[in-house]
């Protein structure tokens, strides 16, 4: 039985100065579930989830036509604010980005932008994120030290912890493991199947063991195309596609 | 065997150039160290006094010192906002067309040569600023700060340009990701980030409001007497040095007063690089770039 979709994208097309990267994308990303989204390097793969926090926005001279909708409402509508859309769906990027801030001051910056003031609140706030993100135990003792001085995957976990602090609803993963060692590499996975009770999670993996471990549903993009989608079961024993047939077994890509 | 040649010619260049260098500071060692074995350290710089043509000739040049200080501190006055704020606009409001139009004329400002701005400052700051203040001269501390600071603002600017793009993009994408707004982004996350490449902007700014010559010697009015309203006209190190050197018989004690002052304009504007220098490196440690 399908849980609600969460995310919904109809006939979704990007353009960025000269080329087209992705083109009519259909795709529902369903509530509580883990979604992967495969293919190989510059199939848009990162365009397409950096859409559904409209973080894409950001850059000049990009276009785009269709529709994506968030519990039923149109994320790109004139009425809605992309700084509301954020505080709704966060992200983590392939590239750990603590802000050069100390710990704790990473996690508050989130709560603090959304206009809470309350001490008490923030610490124990600063202190449920980290506990989440299955940082707390390594952290505790030095909240007030800079982030950069953590390692790579201590790095990845308190921009995770940052994400959960906002108490979003959807967390959007942009290979979060792309630069880490394989410890720290189960450890967020281990977070992501976690954290899958109360966020709905879309993670964007280069690794194909990754995303048969970690997600409930996979969609296989190609050369900004939407190839195919399913659950994740299917997608790796029966794909109905050659292409993603070919993709999954390592014979291109 | 070419490559050595070429290692050779290039290492003679650097070591001449080392060696102007150290030809300078002592030839200004050794031409400044005599007054002091006729005036005390500390009378020369705390001396309230400049005569030093008079008989007897009084060398104390804290109303030099006096005058950059105030002249310097105007100038950043003007500077900083001008300089900083129209880096702030480059950087987070233009686009590409405005910052295409809008950076280069501001690079035209820093290669106007300085007695273009004296004479700028002389010939339409002076009336203005007596007429306005009803003052005997317009060419006072305050002409020579409007003059000096707008003169900084191209330095200021484009270093503090550069310090805001070297804040990693990825900051700011993690903090609109977190629902920051632009506002909150700015403020809290890339200038905090930004702050010390901006410092070292200002204090180059500074740096160069300091050892400026032509202008301060054309607009600042040249009394040597300590000023206490920016309306005043004042005699700041380098224009003393400008302006008197001409007359100082050379080897006299009046010449020997001069260099000491240029030592000490040397000493200052030397440890505003070293502070810049510092808090750039530290600058560069923090946002992780290499140091
Ligand atoms: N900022 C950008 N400007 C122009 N083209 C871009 C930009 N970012 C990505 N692209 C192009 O869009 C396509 C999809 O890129 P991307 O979404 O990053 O792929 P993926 O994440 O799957 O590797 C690629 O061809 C890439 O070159
Ligand atoms: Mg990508």
């Amino acid at each position: 039985m399908d849980s609600k979709v969460k995310i919904k994208a109809e006939g979704v097309n990007f353009f960025y100065a000269r080329s087209q990267a992705l083109k009519d994308i259909n795709l529902d990303i369903y509530e509580n579930q883990v979604t992967a989204i495969i293919g190989p390097s510059g199939c848009g793969k990162s365009t397409f989830i950096r859409l559904l926090n409209r973080m894409n926005e950001l850059l000049p001279h990009t276009n785009i036509t269709g529709r994506i909708s968030l519990d039923g409402r149109d994320i790109f509508e004139d009425s809605v604010d992309a700084v509301q859309i954020r505080k709704r769906v966060g992200m983590v990027f392939q590239k750990p980005n603590p802000f050069p801030k100390s710990i704790f001051e990473n996690i508050s910056y989130g709560i603090k932008v959304n206009g809470i003031k309350d001490k008490t609140f923030i610490e124990e706030k600063v202190e449920a994120s980290l506990k989440k993100a299955a940082l707390w135990q390594e952290v505790r003792d030095r909240l007030s030290d800079s982030a950069l001085k953590l390692s790579g995957g201590q790095q990845q976990r308190l921009c995770i912890a940052r994400c959960l602090a906002v108490e979003s609803e959807v967390i959007l993963f942009d290979e979060p493991c792309a630069s880490l060692d394989p410890i720290s590499t189960a450890k967020i996975e281990e977070l992501i199947t976690e954290l899958k009770k109360d966020y709905t999670i879309v993670i964007v993996t280069h690794n194909m063991q990754q995303a048969a471990r970690v997600s409930d549903y996979t969609a296989f993009f190609l050369m900004g195309e939407l190839i195919e989608f399913g659950r994740t079961q299917d997608i790796f024993t029966a794909p109905k596609d050659k292409r993603t047939e070919d993709y999954i077994t390592g014979r291109f890509g | 065997m070419k490559e050595k040649i070429y290692k050779g010619i290039f290492a003679v260049l650097a070591f001449a150039s080392l060696a102007f260098l150290m030809g300078i500071v002592i030839v200004l060692f050794k031409e400044a160290l005599p007054i002091f074995q006729k005036v005390k350290i500390g009378e020369f710089i705390f001396g309230r006094y400049w005569y030093p043509t008079y008989s007897p000739a009084e060398f104390g040049i804290l109303p030099l010192i006096m005058a950059s200080v105030w002249v310097t501190f105007g100038a950043v006055l003007v500077c900083v906002p001008l300089g900083v704020g129209s880096a702030l606009y480059l950087h987070e409001l233009a686009g590409d067309k405005q910052r295409a139009i809008i950076k280069p004329l501001i690079e035209i400002l820093a290669s106007i040569p300085s007695v273009v701005y004296g004479f700028f400052g002389m010939v339409i700051l002076t009336p203005f600023l007596q007429d306005l203040f009803h003052l005997p001269t317009g060419l006072c501390a305050l002409n020579a700060s409007l003059v000096l600071g707008l003169m900084a603002v191209p330095t200021v600017c484009s270093l503090a340009d550069d310090a805001l793009n070297y804040v990693p993009k990825s900051f700011r994408e993690a903090s609109f990701a977190v629902g920051a707004n632009r506002w909150q982004t700015l403020t809290q996350v890339i200038i905090p980030a930004a702050g010390s490449g901006i410092s070292t902007a200002i204090i180059l700014g500074m740096s160069r409001a300091i050892g400026e010559t032509m202008t301060v010697l054309m607009v600042s009015g040249g009394a040597a007497v300590i000023p206490h309203t920016f309306l005043e006209p004042v005699r700041p190190m380098t224009a003393a040095i400008a302006a008197e050197m001409g007359e100082a018989p050379m080897g006299g004690l009046h010449y020997h007063a001069l260099f000491a002052i240029a030592l000490i304009l040397f000493l200052i504007t030397f440890v505003f690089n070293i502070v810049a220098e510092m808090i750039s490196r530290r600058f560069r440690i923090k946002l992780g770039l290499s140091g």
